[in-house]
C-alpha cells in the first residue's frame, strides 16, 4: 500500500477504520471500513474501474466527490455504483463494470 | 410536508455560515448537503487563509471547518447529510433526495449556497484513468490520505493549481511541471514562489497536447501555444507521469435557481452563469438569498462572510429581527467582505495586467511568468531591508489583502498600516528577536529570517518548512535559489518547531554569506 500517507506534515498520522476484507474481480483484497471504495483500489494501485458501453474505454476516478459517475462499479451485483462516495464494507464485492454489466465485453 | 423557517441549500462554508446566524437569531433552519459529511471543501483545505483575523487568517481551512461545525451544533443547527436537493420549485417548494427516498419540504426562505464545480479542457487521451480534477487530488491527499500519484503534472495556474501542487509535495508526491496555456500565473505571486523554489518549472503560454497510455496514463506531452492558443509545431516536451491534474476554474453551481425561475445572467468575472441579486444576497424571487461561490467564484473566506449576511437578511425578511439589527451588521460584514475584495486579485481587477504595486513598485514579470522573483527584483519592495544581525525579509511583492505578519511580531517591527493590501514594510528602528513568529504566521510562506553576520563568512536564513522528513540539526545538503537550483551547500544549524507555528517548522540553515539573499529553501543530500 505505498500510495497511502502514512504521515502526513500538517495532518499527521490520519485515524482509519478497521481492517476489513472485500473482494475485488473475485480476488480477495483488504481495505479500511468506511473509506471510499475508490480510495481502497487507488492504494492498491487499480486505475481503470469500467470501461464504457459503446466504445469499450477505460474511465476511473476523475472528480473523486460523485460528480461525474466516471469511477461507477458493479458493487455487491448492483451497477453504477460511484466507488468515490461509497463506503468500504466488509465481505463487498467489488467488480470492474463493462457497459453496465460486471460481464466482460465478449461474454455478453 | 415538513416546513421550515429557513432551508438551506449546501453545508460548506456560506451554508453553514448563513445557518449559524439565522439559528442565533430564532429561526427554524434546516441545511441539506448531497455528501457524507458537512463542511464542503473547507476540510480539504490545509493551507494558512489570508486575510486579516476577523477573516480567520492565518489559520488553516480544516481548522476553521471545525469551528464552524462547532459553531453550528452549539446554535443547534439542523444538518441533513446524503440529502442532495433536486428540485426548487414555487413558492419555496423543495424536493430532496434522502437514500432512496425522495421528500418534499417547504420553507419560508431559502438559500441557496451550493458552491461550486471544476471546470475541465479536453485534449487526446483527457478520458484516461489518471486525468483527474485538482479536486480529486485534494479529496484524495487530504481527506482519504491517499496519494493521488507519483510523478504528476498539474495544468493551470489559478491559486487551486498552485495550492494542490504543494499539497502534492507535502504528501510525498513528484510534481514534474506546472503548466498554463495563458502567459502569466493566474494565482498569488507567493503560493507560485513556494513552489518554484522547490524546483518545479513552470510552463507558461503552454497546454496539454495529449495524455498517453492505452490503460491509463504513462506519459504527457505539452506544446507552446501562440497568443491565440494554438500550438506551436516544434516545441512539445514530453514528461512520463503517471497523474495529470486539471485545475482550470470553477463554475457556480447555479442550476437551481435557474429552474426556480430567479432572473440570470452571464458574467465571467463571476465565473459563468449567476443569479442576479441585490446587496443582500436577494435574487429576483423574494425570500430567495444566495451566498458563496454559487453567486461568483471567491474564497472560501469571502463566502463565509456572504453566508452571515444572507442569514441574518433571511431573519430579517421573516421578521425575527429589526431594520436596525439589519443595518448594524450588515455594515459591519460588508465591510470585512469589502476588505477581502481589494488589492490585485480582486473580483474587479480579474483578467487585467497589473504592472505596479500600490506603492509605485513594479511587479515582476519574472515572478508572473517563472514563477519567482528575481535577486535584483527582489531589492525594491518595502519588506526587504539589510541591516546587521538578525532581521525578517518579507519577499511579498503584490498587493493581497493580509496582513497576519504585522499582528504577529511581538515587537511591532512589521508595518502594514490600516490598508491590508499595502506591501509590509520593515520598521528598521526597532530590534529584531528572530522569533520567527512572523516566519510561521505568513500564509504566503513569503518571510524569511537572515543573519547576515552569523560568522565569517556566512550567513543564516531562517525558512517556513511544512514538508516531511524533516531535516534534522547538523544535517548537511544542498540551498536551492528561488527558481528551486541547487546553489550551495548548506548546513541545518537549526529546526525549531512550536504549537504556536502551527505546523510550519522553521528551518535555519547556514550558507556562503554571499548566498543569503539567494538561498531559499534546503534540500536533503539523501533525496
Amino acid at each position: 500500500m505505498e500510495s497511502r500517507i502514512e504521515e502526513h506534515p500538517i495532518l499527521g498520522v490520519q485515524e482509519k477504520g478497521r481492517i476489513v476484507k472485500f473482494t475485488y474481480n473475485g480476488k480477495e483484497m483488504e481495505g479500511y471500513e468506511g473509506e471510499p471504495i475508490a480510495a481502497t483500489l487507488k492504494a492498491a494501485g487499480v486505475m481503470v474501474h469500467r470501461y464504457t458501453k459503446k466504445e469499450h474505454k477505460p474511465r476511473g476516478i476523475f472528480c473523486a466527490i460523485g460528480r461525474c459517475t466516471d469511477c461507477v462499479m458493479v458493487v455487491d451485483g448492483q451497477p453504477n455504483v460511484r466507488t468515490c462516495i461509497t463506503p468500504l464494507k466488509e465481505g463487498m464485492k467489488v467488480e470492474t463494470q463493462y457497459g453496465v454489466s460486471a460481464e466482460p465485453f465478449d461474454k455478453q | 410536508m415538513k416546513r421550515y423557517d429557513l432551508i438551506i441549500v449546501g453545508a460548506g462554508p456560506s451554508g453553514l455560515s448563513a445557518a449559524v446566524e439565522a439559528a442565533k437569531r430564532g429561526l427554524k433552519v434546516v441545511v441539506f448537503d448531497e455528501n457524507e459529511k458537512p463542511g464542503g471543501q473547507l476540510f480539504k483545505q490545509i493551507h494558512k487563509f489570508f486575510g486579516s483575523k476577523e477573516h480567520k487568517a492565518k489559520i488553516r481551512g480544516f481548522k476553521i471547518g471545525e469551528e464552524l461545525l462547532n459553531e453550528a451544533n452549539d446554535t443547534g443547527v439542523e444538518v441533513v447529510l446524503n440529502a442532495t436537493v433536486i428540485g426548487l420549485y414555487q413558492d419555496k417548494e423543495i424536493v430532496v433526495k434522502i437514500g432512496d427516498e425522495v421528500k418534499h419540504f417547504k420553507g419560508d426562505s431559502i438559500i441557496v449556497a451550493t458552491g461550486a464545480s471544476e471546470n475541465m479542457v479536453t485534449f487526446d487521451g483527457w478520458t484516461l484513468p489518471g486525468v483527474i480534477g485538482a479536486g480529486a487530488a485534494q479529496t484524495m491527499m487530504n481527506l482519504h490520505g491517499i496519494k493521488p500519484g507519483k510523478k504528476i503534472l498539474m495544468l493551470g495556474s489559478g491559486n487551486v493549481g498552485l495550492v494542490v501542487s504543494f499539497q502534492l509535495m507535502q504528501c510525498g508526491c513528484e510534481v514534474v511541471a506546472l503548466v498554463d496555456a495563458a502567459p502569466r500565473i493566474g494565482g498569488y505571486g507567493v503560493h507560485a514562489a513556494k513552489v518554484a523554489r522547490t524546483g518545479v518549472p513552470f510552463y507558461l503560454s503552454h497546454t496539454i497536447v495529449k495524455a498517453e497510455g492505452e490503460e491509463c496514463v504513462t506519459g504527457v506531452t505539452i506544446a507552446e501555444v501562440d497568443d491565440k492558443f494554438q500550438f506551436i509545431p516544434g516545441t512539445e516536451k514530453h514528461f512520463d507521469v503517471d497523474t495529470i491534474c486539471v485545475a482550470v476554474g470553477l463554475s457556480p453551481m447555479s442550476q437551481l435557481l435557474k429552474m426556480a425561475g430567479c432572473e440570470m445572467e452571464d458574467n465571467p468575472k463571476k465565473g459563468g452563469q449567476v443569479p442576479i441579486c441585490d446587496q443582500y444576497g436577494e435574487t429576483s424571487i423574494k425570500g430567495i438569498f444566495v451566498a458563496g461561490d454559487v453567486s461568483g467564484i471567491e474564497e472560501a473566506s469571502s463566502a463565509m462572510i456572504e453566508g452571515r449576511i444572507a442569514g441574518i437578511c433571511a431573519s430579517y425578511y421573516l421578521g425575527f429581527i429589526e431594520k436596525e439589527e439589519l443595518d448594524k451588521k450588515y455594515e459591519e460584514l460588508t465591510n470585512a467582505l469589502e476588505g477581502l475584495r481589494q488589492g490585485m486579485f480582486a473580483p474587479k481587477n480579474r483578467g487585467k495586467l497589473i504592472e505596479k504595486t500600490e506603492e509605485g513598485i513594479d511587479v515582476s514579470m519574472n515572478l508572473l511568468e517563472k514563477g519567482y522573483l528575481t535577486d535584483e527584483e527582489v531589492e525594491k519592495y518595502p519588506g526587504v531591508t539589510h541591516a546587521k544581525g538578525i532581521h525578517p525579509v518579507m519577499e511579498c511583492s503584490q498587493n493581497i489583502p493580509c496582513n497576519p505578519c504585522q499582528d504577529a511580531c511581538p515587537k511591532h517591527c512589521i508595518k502594514i498600516g490600516k490598508n491590508i493590501t499595502a506591501l509590509p514594510a520593515v520598521d528598521e528602528s526597532v530590534e529584531c528577536v528572530g522569533c520567527g513568529m512572523c516566519v510561521a504566521s505568513c500564509s504566503g510562506q513569503a518571510i524569511f529570517l537572515i543573519n547576515e553576520n552569523f560568522e565569517p563568512g556566512y550567513a543564516t536564513v531562517t525558512l517556513p518548512y511544512e514538508m516531511l522528513p524533516l531535516p534534522k540539526k547538523g544535517d548537511k545538503g544542498m540551498g536551492l535559489s528561488r527558481s528551486g537550483k541547487e546553489i550551495c551547500e548548506a548546513e541545518v544549524v537549526e529546526v525549531r518547531t512550536s504549537p504556536a507555528f502551527d505546523h510550519t517548522n522553521l528551518l535555519t540553515i547556514k550558507v556562503p554569506a554571499d548566498m543569503v539573499m539567494k538561498a531559499r529553501f534546503y534540500k536533503g543530500k539523501e533525496q
